[in-house]
């Protein structure tokens, strides 16, 4: 039982509560946020030049956020007690929320924002498909065949609204998790007010370069031509909401250093030791000052189109690897110390158990099926460009 | 107005969420337990629940209405405030039933180690024993009578001893 | 056993009075229990404690605690006099076998017994997303094992360490302080069993419970105090060193 302890823990403090799984669970609504924040870009702040990306982005959330719940749902000790958060939802816990914003997310944003901006294609999808497909798409029309100019007019106005709420929205998703650990004030390396904000922007640059990514990995396997000006745009942003990022955890940090209280020197050794790979290594140099070099270079050197694409890959992936770390950093590197601060622990990951590390992978990637699958279904492209990749695949 | 009519479709999605939050509210009436809410946000009827659990030890006031002759020797002694199930473990189930639980008498070799082996962390003034110096080997209650432990002349078979 | 017939035929029914409330299934408290006349803690003196861990022993007993997981527990703080901020503390196994003998040397020891706080302004009831884990009206924090739904997060918030998720029954479990036996009349089972005294249950809203004049007479303190918890397990001869 003692295995892996220096020093001394209380004894209940030994094993590790919240499991790979729990790092799972802001990475994936991170995501989820970053990729709305950067459709409403274009959608609310009319940046023209991100419009390639902003159907692939709304897909893309969809998809994360229909795996979602499945984290925290395979780490519960009773998931079939879950449906509690909706019927007595307890007002003073942040976690409470996570029912009734994850809900009213789903179906008053994104749901609605697709459905809105998509339902001219479905109603034609409709009309031209057969058999269960035709099934499903006059389902989703709602039996509403009205594509009227007038119609797609309220549509549009309509779902600039759901974008804009959607903002706000997306904040709440992915904030109230920062919350979540910023309120505890039993644990040191959580409590701060700090926390929230530090998620949404690792949020928004994690959901940036996943939809760079995925945009510049479709459209490379649809043997389309990348839009250079959309990347160099998306990049852009990508590039200062790094910054807006890495400011506020140094500042976390540099706060920390210098007040130096009674928690530090336990931190602060645990940093240096059990997280100093994690944390230092892969969240810090890999994951942000590399990319962060990488994209400054983009932005002040005239570089070539090649040059700048694989640049922004490399980015784009190490930022993606940078943010899953903090947030592995955040929620196991605060279960491996002592709250008596005398005292550290390790966490031992299993591979094939339920929340091991096979099912965290397999969580990772389930939600680019279900992003194939939804463009199937609804392709972001035009109607014309859509039968043409359908027959080129 | 033409405008409801090209907003037909909308009505349609606002219509679902109308419908989904009426049978929310009507499972919410239905799965919420009865006492929730009775003494604040949790299930009432978890308190007396709770309270229900069966009871392992018995406590001193029960054993002392039977035993009331181990009592007259304890007081007595240095062992006044240890209650018996403080040794004896928990006899709740024999206070129960009497005759058919028949407590098992504990090894002083084990039970009187653990809290008279001397160490440097004990309180000073504590009585305390290097067990092998002490006694060489020949079992606590050879020489000391647990309920009432000070070597005072009689022997360890006295009134309440070990049957 | 020296029992006269005698003297069985007399105490017997004094004894089945007495045993009327403590018997297992009933399902309420002692008839005359009202929730709103108690208001209950803890007072543990440090220096009476001898680490013989009788108490984590009971208290698994009485409450079937898993192996490995603690509803109590006894540290042994070893405290240099230029080093208070780093006392060397040790818990084998919660104190369940009591210590290893420690040598006599220039430094202090002592024992210190931790439990559940029962924390009146209590950061784990708040955190809990469905309500499973309460304060009751008497004071005392306990959880709905029918409820709970294993989520973990009040074991995150709690400053002192004192819930884990039971391995079996995959809710969260804590010390209950004993709430079975104290609505009956009965004191805990750490409490009764403790052969020094160094754990004594209080009824804070009793006015003849000796705790009251303890505490004017006693310098008592709580763990953690900056936490603001209203934590209601007191502690008489508390050192600074002690987490």
């Amino acid at each position: 039982m003692m295995s892996g302890v220096e020093g001394f823990m209380y004894p209940n403090e030994v094993g590790l509560q919240w499991s790979v799984l729990i790092v799972l669970y802001p990475f994936i609504t991170g995501l989820v946020a970053g990729a709305f924040i950067l459709a409403s870009l274009e959608r609310v702040f009319h940046v023209e030049a991100v419009k390639p990306t902003y159907r692939l982005a709304l897909l893309t959330a969809l998809s994360f956020l229909i795996v979602a719940p499945l984290p925290l749902q395979l780490h519960l000790g009773h998931p079939e007690r879950s449906p509690e958060m909706y019927f007595t939802p307890h007002s003073t816990s942040a976690m409470a929320m996570f029912g009734y914003v994850y809900l009213w997310y789903l179906m008053a944003v994104l749901v609605f924002e697709i459905w809105l901006d998509y339902r001219r294609d479905i109603v034609l999808l409709a009309r031209s498909s057969k058999g269960l497909l035709r099934l499903i798409y006059k389902v989703m029309t709602l039996g509403s065949d009205n594509i009227s100019p007038s119609s797609l007019h309220i549509d549009d106005k309509v779902g600039w609204i759901v974008t804009l709420i959607g903002i706000p929205s997306a904040f709440l998703l992915h904030g109230y998790v920062g919350f979540i650990f910023g309120s505890i004030k039993a644990n040191p390396w959580w409590s701060s007010p700090l926390m929230p904000v530090v998620f949404i922007f690792s949020a928004m640059v994690s959901g940036i370069a996943g939809v760079m990514l995925i945009y510049m990995a479709v459209t490379k396997l649809r043997k389309q031509v990348i839009d250079i000006r959309c990347v160099d745009s998306i990049a852009m942003y990508l590039f200062y909401i790094f910054i807006i990022d890495f400011s506020l955890e140094m500042l976390d940090l540099i706060h920390r250093v210098y007040e130096a209280d009674e928690s530090f020197r336990s931190l602060n050794f645990m940093v240096h030791t059990k997280l100093y790979f994690s944390h230092i290594v892969v969240q810090i140099i890999l994951g942000t000052v590399t990319p962060l070099v990488l994209l400054f270079i983009t932005q002040v050197v005239k570089l070539p189109e090649q040059v700048r694409k694989r640049m922004y890959v490399t980015a784009g992936s190490l930022a993606l690897v940078g943010i899953f770390a903090m947030r592995w950093n955040v929620v196991i590197g605060g279960q491996l110390f002592s709250k008596s601060f005398l005292g550290y622990t390790t966490y031992k990951m299993a591979l094939v158990t339920r929340e091991g590390s096979l099912v965290a992978v397999g969580l990772t990637v389930l939600p680019l099926f279900i992003l194939w699958a939804l463009v199937k279904l609804l392709p972001p492209w035009s109607h014309d460009e859509a039968t043409q990749a359908a027959t080129g695949d | 107005m033409s405008a409801f009519k090209d907003a037909g479709h909308l009505f349609r999605f606002a219509g679902l969420f109308v419908l989904a939050f009426i049978i929310f509210l009507v499972v919410r009436h239905y799965v919420v337990p009865r006492s929730f809410g009775q003494y604040g946000h949790y299930r009432g009827a978890a308190i007396s629940e709770i309270a229900a659990r069966p009871v392992k030890f018995a406590g001193h006031e029960t054993c002392e209405t039977c035993h009331s002759d181990v009592l007259d020797v304890k007081s007595k002694g240095k062992h006044a405030h240890v209650n018996c199930e403080a040794c004896h473990g928990p006899l709740a189930k024999h206070a129960e039933d009497p005759s058919a639980v028949t407590p098992v008498k504990p090894d002083t070799a084990v039970l009187c180690a653990r809290c008279h082996t001397a160490t440097a962390a004990k309180p000073k003034g504590f009585p305390q024993v290097d067990p092998a110096d002490h006694s060489n080997g020949v079992p606590c209650e050879t020489c000391h009578q647990p309920h009432s432990p000070a070597i005072d002349g009689s022997t360890a078979s006295a009134t309440g001893g070990a049957k | 056993m020296n029992l006269s017939r005698r003297h069985f035929l007399v105490l017997m029914p004094a004894a089945a009075i007495a045993w009327k409330a403590v018997l297992a299934g009933t399902p309420e408290q002692a008839e005359n229990y009202k929730l709103s006349e108690h208001w209950w803690g803890m007072l543990i003196d440090v220096p009476k404690c001898i680490g013989c861990g009788n108490c984590v022993r009971a208290c698994a007993a009485e409450n079937d605690v898993p192996d490995g997981y603690f509803r109590t527990w006894v540290e042994r703080y070893h405290v240099s006099d230029e080093n208070m901020t780093n006392p060397e503390v040790i818990s084998p196994d919660g104190g369940k076998e009591g210590f290893p003998v420690a040598k006599e040397d220039a430094e202090k020891y002592f024992f210190v017994p931790k439990m559940c706080n029962h924390c009146s302004d209590s950061p784990c009831t708040q955190v809990c997303p469905v309500g499973a884990t309460f304060v009751t009206p008497d004071g005392v924090v306990l959880i709905d094992p029918k409820y709970c739904l294993g989520c973990a997060y009040c074991v995150q918030a709690c400053p002192y360490g004192c819930r884990y998720i039971h391995p079996e029954k995959k809710v969260a479990d804590k010390c209950t302080l004993c709430y079975h036996r104290i609505t009956k009349g009965l004191t805990t089972a750490c409490c009764e069993s403790c052969p020094t005294g160094a754990r004594q249950l209080v009824d804070l809203k009793n006015p003849k419970d000796p705790i009251h004049e303890f505490l004017k007479t006693h310098n008592v303190q709580v763990l953690k105090p900056q936490m603001a918890t209203g934590a209601k397990a007191f502690y008489n001869g508390l050192d600074g060193s002690v987490r």
